[in-house]
């Protein structure tokens, strides 16, 4: 075996232990729910707006909110049936925020929606009508970020797209799903890769993948090897190698301008996560719009972790169900992976289109240690892929001292957790800075209302 | 004397008088004149540049109070109206006597009758836990119990309960400067009238959620069932997003609201005890000192 050359980010980063205890599970469906609590707001950018009532009955794939405003995205209907009620709905954030709630009956799909499993390779859909085809289908980042495809896909005046980066790094613990979508549907992926090709109107696809996925690696490998537009790079395994600024060093040596200002646009790339790169060829080829995802149920104490495709607005509790029930030493839920994962105050949650996993950690490994002074062994700062300095940052924070903290770039932070997870006094180092960006934030829109 | 000595003493006191009638000149030049009056009344001032005037630190209070023509805008909390009474002598203006105010915690939602769902983990500030969580129990208003208030205080006026996970204000220290209001990210913290012998009624509870959703996560809390609204005599108390509010400008603390409240939501501070024994027992009386005790009635002057 020859010894591959794997690229990665020059600065920072941390290696916890991948426990992938799900990467051998084939997706499987998961049983419809009773009803379904669709929140309004699963995107970056305004809340939909409803176009059903109370007592409309909807059919899957229908369209239940539009779009509204230039940054946002639109909702489908992910089960048959009739509309219940408008109510807020605690989402993972632990707020509760607008939601339709639908009562599931039968199963019966939106006329014109391609339901067969062939593949459909020809793209006859122009570049615009790609585009458009693609917001009408209410698809966001599921890799997390929930920002509306559509707008990534129409660069800002004088921005020009170079590099097309499709990202199927999943470096966080325990999260399989992305690997197994590229196991199982390589082809439709590459499908889905040609399309934003076209979309961009450019020939240079990279998707970048973690080593620790090396039949992915190797089945994309031979799904791409007629394309010559698309080339597949292993990455080392290494955290956050998926965060789209370390992604785009890694592949193209470029580097976004640090943020709240720097965008992919700014140096010519866009990335894509695989699962988002999958609803595109389900949107464009199928006319199927983005109404469920592949979600992975998994923890050492579960009897049946695995990878199921989930409607949107299903509660977790059932797919901790599916997963063969809580775990009776179960101690904290995570919506996400273990690093920037948000505990969930309760299972009664509704999945919405960016929720990628589910992690169930026992009482023993739930809590964290107590806090102790800093010891200044500015591990925290070897560790910042952004070259921050989090023990500064978190003490900025406590003492309110905002100036100096917007100097230091505390607004940069990408809250990766890598600081948290190497510090050895357990200093929540993360929480404060988040909290810190907040202030910032505030004091920065304020200011910029004043002028 | 050595030539060397009365050299250096002539050479040495030349250079010291020059630079006296240098400085001497400099300081005439760029003296800055200031209005005496303001030293004046940065004595009268407290001096705990707390910031409860709205201006950054006394001096720049006592700046602001001689530049303006009258001082109905301008107001010390912690000094009060004596402190204002001796700046008007000073300035030569009128000032009105104005209502003491105390900081009120609109929150009863202690341990025992909030139970927590989660446990939560993370930086124990209240601001933080707000922004990360909403709250670890099912009320998404109440306390959070970290003291963020506490911290804040500059005049060792609230202090946390640890019993009950509630913050208690002390009314002798309490100026009302308002720095706890600011501090607390769920804006339980209101600055209500003190009240004649500092009797005042308010309703201690923020929560909006359905009365059956609030009654379940608080067995303290109000539920918005109206039946204070419909007692007062006054129409002082208003509904609005299931929780009442009483408006003190229009309260004459007849206390028919608090005998009629199901849940003890509405709280009444330093009123004597009733003659008749209290039938219901989650009804209470806490008097404002900053005690950490159970809360208990409150023996204080008879009423005249």
């Amino acid at each position: 075996m020859t010894l591959q050359n794997t690229k990665t980010f020059p600065q920072g980063g941390v290696h916890p232990a991948n426990n992938k205890l799900t990467a051998d599970q084939p997706i499987q469906d998961l049983p419809l729910p009773a009803s379904v609590s669709v929140h309004l707001g699963q995107h970056i950018g305004k809340p939909a707006a409803p176009v059903i009532r109370v007592g409309d009955t909807v059919k899957v794939g229908q369209l239940i909110a539009r779009a509204d405003g230039f940054i946002s995205a639109a909702v489908h209907a992910p089960v048959s049936g009739r509309i219940e009620k408008f109510i807020d709905v605690m989402d993972q954030t632990g707020y509760k925020k607008p939601a339709v709630v639908i009562r599931t009956d039968g199963d019966h799909w939106q006329e014109g929606i391609d339901l067969s499993p062939d593949l459909v390779t020809d793209i006859k859909a122009d570049g615009e009508t790609i585009i458009q085809k693609i917001a009408d289908a209410g698809i966001i980042g599921m890799g997390g970020a929930g920002f509306p495809t559509h707008v990534k896909l129409r660069p800002p005046e004088g921005k020009t797209i170079e590099y097309l980066l499709i990202n199927g790094v999943e470096c966080e613990p325990f999260l399989t799903s992305d690997h197994r979508l590229m196991l199982e549907k390589g082809h439709e992926l590459v499908v889905g890769i040609k399309i934003l090709l076209k979309a961009l109107r450019i020939n240079k696809a990279m998707i970048g993948i973690e080593d620790n996925k090396k039949d992915a690696i190797e089945l994309l490998r031979q799904h791409a090897a007629a394309e010559r537009q698309i080339e597949i790079y292993p990455l080392k395994v290494w955290y956050p190698q998926g965060g789209e600024r370390q992604l785009i060093k890694s592949l193209t040596q470029r580097e976004i301008p640090p943020p709240p200002k720097g965008l992919p646009v700014d140096v010519g790339c866009a990335v894509f996560n695989v699962a988002t790169t999958l609803a595109v060829y389900e949107a464009v080829q199928k006319n199927k719009p983005c109404m469920d995802r592949v979600v992975t149920i998994t923890g050492a104490g579960l009897t049946n972790p695995g990878n199921f495709r989930v409607r949107v607005g299903t509660f977790v509790t059932q797919l901790i169900e599916a997963a063969g029930g809580l775990p009776d030493n179960a101690g904290k839920i995570l919506s996400g992976g273990p690093m920037m994962g948000k505990a969930l105050p309760q299972t009664d949650i509704p999945i919405t289109k960016t929720m990628g996993g589910i992690v169930i950690f026992p009482a023993n490994q739930a809590c964290r240690k107590p806090s102790m002074e800093c010891i200044r062994c500015a591990k925290c700062v070897s560790v910042c892929p952004l070259g921050l300095e989090p023990y500064l940052l978190m003490t900025l924070s406590e003492k309110g001292l905002w100036e100096r903290a917007r100097e230091e770039r505390m607004l940069s932070c990408c809250e990766c957790a890598c600081c948290q997870y190497i510090c050895p006094s357990n200093r929540p180092l993360l929480d404060y800075i988040r909290y810190g960006k907040s202030v910032l934030t505030q004091m920065l829109r304020a200011e910029k209302n004043h002028e | 004397m050595s030539p060397v000595v009365f050299y250096t003493i002539i050479s040495l006191s030349t250079v010291g008088i020059v630079a006296a009638v240098i400085l001497y000149f400099v300081a005439q030049r760029f003296k800055v004149v200031e209005d005496p009056r303001i030293d004046q009344i940065e004595q009268a001032l407290p001096g705990a540049n707390c910031g409860g005037c709205g201006f950054p630190g006394c001096r720049a209070f006592a700046e602001a109070c001689v530049k303006a023509d009258d001082l109905s805008q301008l107001f010390c909390p912690v000094g009060g109206s004596d402190c204002m009474g001796v700046i008007a002598k000073i300035l030569n203006l009128q000032v009105q006597a104005k209502e003491k105010l105390v900081a009120v915690v609109r929150c009863e939602g202690s341990y025992d009758k909030r139970p927590k769902t989660i446990r939560y983990d993370g930086a124990p500030t209240c601001a933080i836990m707000h922004q990360a969580v909403s709250s670890d129990t099912g009320c998404p208003n109440g306390c959070l119990s970290w003291g963020d208030c506490v911290v804040v205080c500059r005049f060792d006026a609230i202090h946390m309960n640890p019993v009950t996970g509630l913050p208690e204000v002390d009314e002798k220290k309490c100026t009302a400067c308002g720095a706890c209001v600011t501090a607390c990210p769920k804006g339980i913290i209101e600055l209500r009238k003190m009240g004649p012998k500092g009797c005042r009624i308010y309703v201690g509870c923020v929560n909006q959620d359905p009365g059956s959703v609030a009654r379940k996560a608080c067995q303290a809390a109000c539920i918005g069932c109206g039946l204070c609204v419909k007692a007062c005599p006054f129409d002082a108390i208003s509904l609005e997003k299931n929780l009442a509010y009483i408006d003190q400008d229009k309260c004459k603390l007849c206390r028919k609201c608090v005998a009629v409240c199901p849940t003890g939501a509405i709280v009444e501070i330093n009123f004597p005890p009733k003659k008749q024994p209290q039938t219901d027992a989650t009804r209470h009386t806490t008097h404002g000192e900053g005690e950490t005790t159970q809360p208990k009635r409150h023996t204080i002057q008879k009423k005249t």
